[in-house]
């Protein structure tokens, strides 16, 4: 063993309204893009199975949220903004979107919300946050589209195959009947309570998006149906399991959507639509796109991280951008990024051993089920 | 949170512990002070018997779901015997760090008086809880070596 760690007191961290909360729960905190938020509450690995198996509350308040109230004028600007197509939205319903730079690569990706006469939200990272709103304003101010960062707001989700039956005596049953005849990527409003469902687990489940007064109460009163709290250590291996991206990781701003396994959230249609990117990664495709992102089962003991690299034979062909151990699948896997005509087999080099892995499609658990076997 | 530090054991710096045992065999593990830090172990990584190690000289790896560490002999030796169970349970460090934890056992010349005390052992323990928080992302912890 060695230093175990070293924390920068550079900046003083920001602290979500629930941070009295976990620390009363003994959370671990850490540094998570400038805020001190849970890692976990005794251990990540059963927090991780809860949520696969039953529900798990987390809080994700530190995530930007940012309003915008003139519907006309952001649906411009959105469609100019990012790569997916709002146009393809109605009233309710919510899109996963990179927001590119012109040389396509990826400065963020995004949730954006259609809340018809009231607007638009967007949920961004919240290491990005500052790039992202530099970047955003400019382009707002020209369209003529006002917008407010909702730092008032607090985000919790309630994620897991019994998230909806414990939020019954959260949010009355009203309220979760009308949630459960949403589709999952829509979202619904109530009081001052905004309801999505959405989530970055793979499983069924909300996320919610209170003013930060009402989130502590909401918080005891979900953790009082037996919910467990979850930190963001479960939080990435839900995510990872279920192939979803993290950014930073898996794209940013050196890789297109075309070479992150996000080609399918790039609105190409219709062609005049001109988003910012959309020439480099017009160019991209008719040069052939060179990358792939594929999901890596380590078929031996060990565990995958980020930045290592990947063989075809003896000839190096790209590197992992996630990697983790699987506590639902019990094995090691990883996202990659790779040279487009792999096979079904490569070696992943992990402390100067090339380890054997399958190759699969970039998805690994859903709805508690593995989907590589 | 404070640690168990049991008062029979010597340590290092670097987290392990050390207990002599007859004939010049000693264990090592990890305190629970790191295992604590680590979070949930998922694979550790074993030395092969017969090698023969150098005080300082990383000679297993620890890998919990959030970063990979390694962990070093306390002593100059040869490793005569591995705890095998650690290959299907990496938990039992979490578990139980100063029993069924164990990792290695290394026969050696050398005493342990060149290690630390529980005290001293327990002070190192303290400043490291002060920056008891990761700078790595947690997709990418930073990797410890």
């Amino acid at each position: 063993m060695a230093h175990l760690s070293h924390r920068d007191y550079s900046a003083m961290a920001k602290r979500t309204p629930l941070y009295a909360r976990h620390a009363a729960l003994g959370a671990k905190l850490v540094d998570f893009g400038g805020w001190d938020m849970p890692l976990h509450y005794g251990s990540q690995i059963e927090e991780h199975h809860r949520v696969r198996r039953a529900a798990g509350l987390f809080d994700v308040s530190h995530m930007t949220i940012v309003d915008f109230a003139d519907p006309a004028p952001t649906r411009a600007l959105l469609r100019r903004l990012l790569a997916n197509d709002v146009a393809r939205l109605y009233p309710g319903k919510a899109l996963y979107t990179c927001m590119l730079n012109e040389a396509g690569g990826v400065i963020d990706d995004l949730i954006v919300y259609d809340r018809g006469e009231i607007g638009y939200r967007l949920v961004l990272n919240a290491a990005t946050r500052g790039k992202d709103l530099a970047w955003i304003a400019p382009l707002a101010d020209r369209f003529g589209a006002a917008w407010r960062e909702r730092d008032d707001l607090a985000m919790l989700a309630v994620q897991g195959p019994e998230a909806l039956a414990k939020l019954e005596s959260v949010l009355g049953a009203n309220t979760v009947a009308s949630v459960r005849a949403l589709k999952p990527f829509h979202a619904l409003e109530a009081d001052s309570l905004f309801v999505a469902r959405t989530g970055y687990t793979g499983e069924d489940g909300v996320e919610i998006m209170p003013p930060a007064a009402e989130a502590p109460a909401f918080w005891d009163r979900a953790l009082a149906t037996g919910v467990a709290p979850c930190g963001l250590g479960a939080r990435d291996t839900l995510r990872l399991e279920a192939g979803m991206h993290l950014y930073g990781s898996d794209m940013d701003e050196t890789t297109t959507p075309l070479v992150s396994g996000l080609g399918w959230t790039v609105a190409w249609a219709p062609e005049d639509r001109d988003f910012v990117g959309r020439a480099a990664l017009e160019r991209q495709r008719a040069a052939g796109v060179p990358q792939t992102l594929i999901g890596l089962v380590l078929e031996e003991r060990g565990v995958l991280r980020g930045h290592q690299q990947v063989y075809d034979g003896e000839r190096e062909i790209g590197l992992t951008t996630s990697g983790t151990f699987s506590p639902t699948l019990n094995r090691a896997i990883a996202l990659a990024r790779v040279a487009t005509g792999i096979g079904d087999r490569c070696r992943v080099e992990i402390r100067g051993k090339r380890l054997p892995a399958r190759v699969v499609k970039p998805a690994f658990v859903r709805h508690g089920r593995s989907l590589i076997d | 949170m404070s640690s168990i530090i049991p008062a029979d054991l010597r340590y290092t710096e670097s987290h392990e512990w050390a207990r002599a045992g007859d004939d010049g065999i000693v264990v090592v593990g990890i305190t629970d002070h790191a295992q604590r830090l680590l979070g949930d172990l998922v694979f550790v990584e074993i030395p092969e018997v017969g090698r023969v190690v150098t005080a300082a000289e990383g000679c297993a790896v620890v890998e919990s779901v959030k970063a990979a560490s390694d962990v070093y002999s306390p002593l100059d030796g040869v490793i005569v015997e591995v705890n095998e169970a650690l290959a299907d349970n990496p938990e039992l460090i979490n578990q139980d760090p100063y029993g069924e934890g164990w990792i290695f056992r290394i026969k050696t010349t050398s005493t342990l008086d060149g290690l630390l005390d529980p005290a001293a052992y327990e002070a190192v323990a303290a400043a490291d809880e002060d920056e008891d928080e990761d700078a790595g992302t947690l997709a990418n912890p930073k990797l410890v070596d």
